[in-house]
């Protein structure tokens, strides 16, 4: 058993885990980092991996290949980095099998980095640039996410070599009083997504004279189109370990639960993992570093239900209940689990605490704005160029997130048929983008001006939400949008309260009309007078935010809404009802058959002049001859509203050359 | 995996392992679910007894949640991501595709329980959108002549077998 102080406990830890910790020295061994993260698996990483191993072998160099988590550039998966002595460490992207044996060929027997499949250095050197010289990274400003993929979250030695429970460490040396004025100072709101000052709400749990108590950490990342908890889950799981044993010090708990969701497999079996290797170096589980602190973590999975991120729902799962929510107040944190008090934190929440504990408060609350403090993490997905992860301190302007550190909206390229003729990238327009999932908003290139904190994007009728953008382009229909998220949280709805329940599902029907064209301009004043009635009448903030989506598009889009009842018309081209396709005989070509060949319904037919035409009746308009059209010709369009359509040209009936034969 | 007779000492042993924990109906349930593939029906009396709750209780839990089932599941669970990144890259259609060529309406099970086709809300790998998992593979950029390709490697097991 060790002896000696915390700090004396924990410095014996991290020599240990230096040893086992290539870091920057690692002598003549090479070594190669891939990220494995569910978002690199899912594009081949595995294989990657067992490429590389493969071609070590073969090579006979000497070489340590480490799988780490994402860094959050998932647009450029999978990822690796190879870090060669003499060589500052590599960063490349799009790697396949293949291209690993030419490039370790290449690196190893040539001396060639094969720079061009590079993304750039990670470190000062003066032969290549380096990653952080690109818009991607320079903008960026990484805390939450400084650890993801640089080290192996299966591996508890990186976290502590890299410096991990150190702030668990001055956390055990001080008061707990000291604890919560130290993240009231710094600032620290509630990264989830409502925006409640962390160190108030365990100022409040601490208060309550009431045993034992519980730190929550909410891992049920729901909302489509956010994946940054199970980024960080996967990719550091250590950081959320360390914050929730500080926050149980913090309010005087001794146990805590993790709730993940259970379509996320990955992060589930990542986090097993991490607390039973606290556990077994004495930094979970009875007197902590001999600091005479207890606490415990388990881990629990979700059952799918999406109003399980609700906080109250999700604790009424946890005890083994329907997830359905309570009335606030009370609290959780004077009365949550099991009638307990709660705290109940977000995984980028519980995630910052340790580093305010290290780097002080001061430094924490040096960026941002004024009442928000630090850093927010986004997910950026879509119609977006760069689609991954991206960290920016508060106050940062939403056009540089998406357009500087995103790309906007991504280059599309027609493949063209014919050989040597080159294709040619269209960009589409932005049309807007969607914070904040089903309870957010959807806000126009108008208002991209503005800096990012939680009160800002209030404002304008969305939330900051958990952080997912999603952008959408001119393809996309805005109504189409609306229905698609009043389609999820009615199918969400836990059904408890009559408003969201009912109120949703009306919503729901007279948008599903609108996108048919069958809608009146009455039903818009009902949706805003539903609208207010689901907002008034609902528990949670399912319900309360779900009319959210409708509002703003209302708001900001409501030529839309006013195209498809006055004119039948879908100004995006989406909505299938109000949009018919035709095959421009102009642009159509007499040889060509490509789209032919591709209708599923044999739609389209030879017309006399043989050129092709789509039999309307037939049509399913799945959109397979657009694509078959070559580029050069690109005939095939969409027309809305169908009453514009040309009358359409009889049918070819004389027979073929073959078939008179 | 078509459904076999249930094996009643291995849910009295699954039981088991979960009397003594505190929020143990959740967990218990998944494990069956896990074990079975699926909640049968059969087995909520023997749990709502081991547990000292109503049957209606434990009804009512497996019913709210999506990720139990009451009716048996294909060797093969296709989930398609119907996320808003998904369905801003062309997801409905992507279904339409999967239900066209597995024959089956989201949510059923092919007759011979090779295929179950669900949604979900989001898989959470949006850059990869749209996306599809089966069982626990996930599968990203989907076009409907890859979801054909993805779903021929599937059936080709089935043949082999």
């Amino acid at each position: 058993m060790m002896e000696g102080t915390v700090e004396e406990r924990l410095e014996a830890l991290r020599e240990t885990a230096l040893g086992d910790f290539p870091g920057t020295d690692a002598g003549d061994e090479t070594i190669i980092y891939v990220g494995t993260a569910t978002c690199g698996r899912s594009s081949g990483s595995l294989e990657v991996v067992s490429a590389f191993e493969d071609s070590v072998k073969m090579l006979g160099i000497k070489a340590r290949i480490i799988e780490v988590g994402c860094h959050g550039h998932c647009y450029a998966e999978p990822m690796a980095i190879v870090s060669k002595p003499g060589w500052p460490p590599i960063m490349y992207g799009y790697v396949t099998p293949n291209r690993v044996q030419s490039l370790m060929k290449r690196f190893f027997n040539d001396e060639d980095p094969a720079l061009e499949w590079a993304l750039g250095a990670m470190e000062e050197n003066d032969l290549i640039p380096t990653v952080y010289e690109t818009p991607r990274w320079a903008m960026e400003q990484r805390r939450l996410l400084k650890n993801c993929g640089a080290i192996d979250p299966e591996n508890i030695n990186h976290y502590i070599a890299l410096g991990g429970y150190a702030g668990l460490a001055n956390a055990l040396n001080m008061e707990p009083s000291e604890i919560i004025e130290e993240m009231k100072k710094a600032g620290l709101r509630g990264l989830g997504g409502a925006g409640f000052v962390t160190g108030r709400k365990w100022y409040i749990c601490r208060k309550v004279p009431q045993f034992p108590k519980y730190v929550i950490c909410n891992a049920d990342e729901g909302d489509p189109g956010a994946f940054m908890d199970r980024t960080i889950l996967e990719s550091d799981p250590h950081s959320v370990i360390e914050g929730m044993i500080i926050a149980g010090r913090a309010i005087g708990a001794e146990s805590g639960y993790i709730y993940v969701r259970k379509e996320y497999p990955r992060a589930v079996s990542i986090m097993g993992k991490a607390v039973s290797q606290a556990r077994e170096l004495g930094l979970l589980g009875e007197d902590i570093l001999g600091s005479r602190t207890c606490f415990d973590i388990k881990i629990n999975q979700g059952a799918g239900a999406f109003v399980c991120g609700e906080e109250t729902a999700l604790m009424t799962s946890i005890e083994g209940k329907r997830g359905m929510p309570k009335p606030r107040p009370p609290y959780p944190a004077n009365k949550g689990l099991w009638g307990n008090p709660t705290v109940i934190n977000n995984v980028k929440t519980l995630a910052s605490v340790s580093k305010i504990l290290v780097h002080g408060s001061e430094e924490f609350a040096s960026v941002g704005t004024e009442n928000c403090r630090g850093t927010a993490v986004f997910a950026l997905a879509g119609k977006i160029q760069n689609a991954g992860l991206v960290e920016v301190a508060f106050g940062t302007m939403l056009r540089e997130v998406i357009f500087d550190i995103g790309g906007g909206t991504p280059p599309l390229i027609k493949t063209s048929q014919v050989a040597g003729e080159p294709s040619k990238p269209v960009k589409k327009k932005f049309k807007a983008v969607q914070i904040g999932g089903p309870s957010g908003g959807c806000l126009p290139d108008s208002l991209l001006d503005i800096p990012i904190s939680f009160d800002t994007i209030m404002e304008t009728g969305a939330i900051m939400g958990s952080g997912g953008m999603v952008v959408l382009d001119e393809d996309n229909c805005i109504v189409e949008t609306s229905r698609y998220f009043l389609e999820f949280t009615q199918n969400e709805s836990c059904g408890k309260c009559t408003f969201c329940r009912i109120g949703t599902k009306h919503m729901l029907n007279i948008l599903t009309n609108i996108t048919r064209g069958t809608g009146c301009m009455e039903d818009l004043d009902l949706l805003e007078e539903l609208a207010a009635t689901i907002k008034q009448g609902s528990l949670c903030n399912l319900g309360k935010t779900s009319p959210n989506p409708i509002l703003t598009t209302l708001k900001y889009f409501r030529e839309e809404y006013e195209a498809h009842i006055l004119e039948a018309r879908c100004p995006s081209l989406e909505c299938k009802d109000l949009i018919a396709y035709y095959i421009l005989p102009e642009k159509c070509q007499r040889a060509c058959d490509a789209c032919v060949g591709s209708c599923p319904t044999e739609a389209i037919y030879t017309r006399k002049d043989r050129l092709k035409a789509i039999d309307q009746e037939k049509c399913v308009k799945c959109a397979c001859c657009i694509d078959a059209c070559p580029a050069q010709y690109d005939a095939v369009i969409k027309i809305s509203p169908i009453c514009d359509l040309p009358e359409s040209e009889p049918r070819d009936d004389t027979p073929s050359e073959e078939d008179k034969t | 995996m078509r459904p076999e007779k249930i094996d009643w000492g291995r849910l009295a042993s699954i039981i088991e392992k979960h009397r003594d924990e505190k929020s143990r109906l959740i967990p218990l349930l998944q494990d069956i679910q896990e074990t079975f593939g699926y909640i049968p029906p059969k087995s909520i009396e023997s749990v709502a007894e081991a547990m000292n709750l109503f049957p209606s209780q434990v009804q009512g839990v497996v019913s709210f949640y999506a990720g139990f089932s009451l009716k048996p599941k294909g060797k093969y669970v296709l989930r398609c991501c119907r996320g808003t990144a998904c369905h801003v890259k062309g997801s409905r259609s992507i279904l339409r595709v999967v239900e066209k060529e597995l024959g089956i309406n989201e949510g059923d099970t092919s007759p011979d329980y090779q295929f179950t086709l669900e949604t979900v809300a989001c898989l959470g790998a949006c850059f990869l959108a749209p996306t599809m998992m089966v069982n626990r593979d996930y599968f990203g950029k989907l076009s409907p002549t890859k979801v054909t390709s993805i779903l021929s490697e599937y059936r080709k097991d089935k043949e082999e077998q």
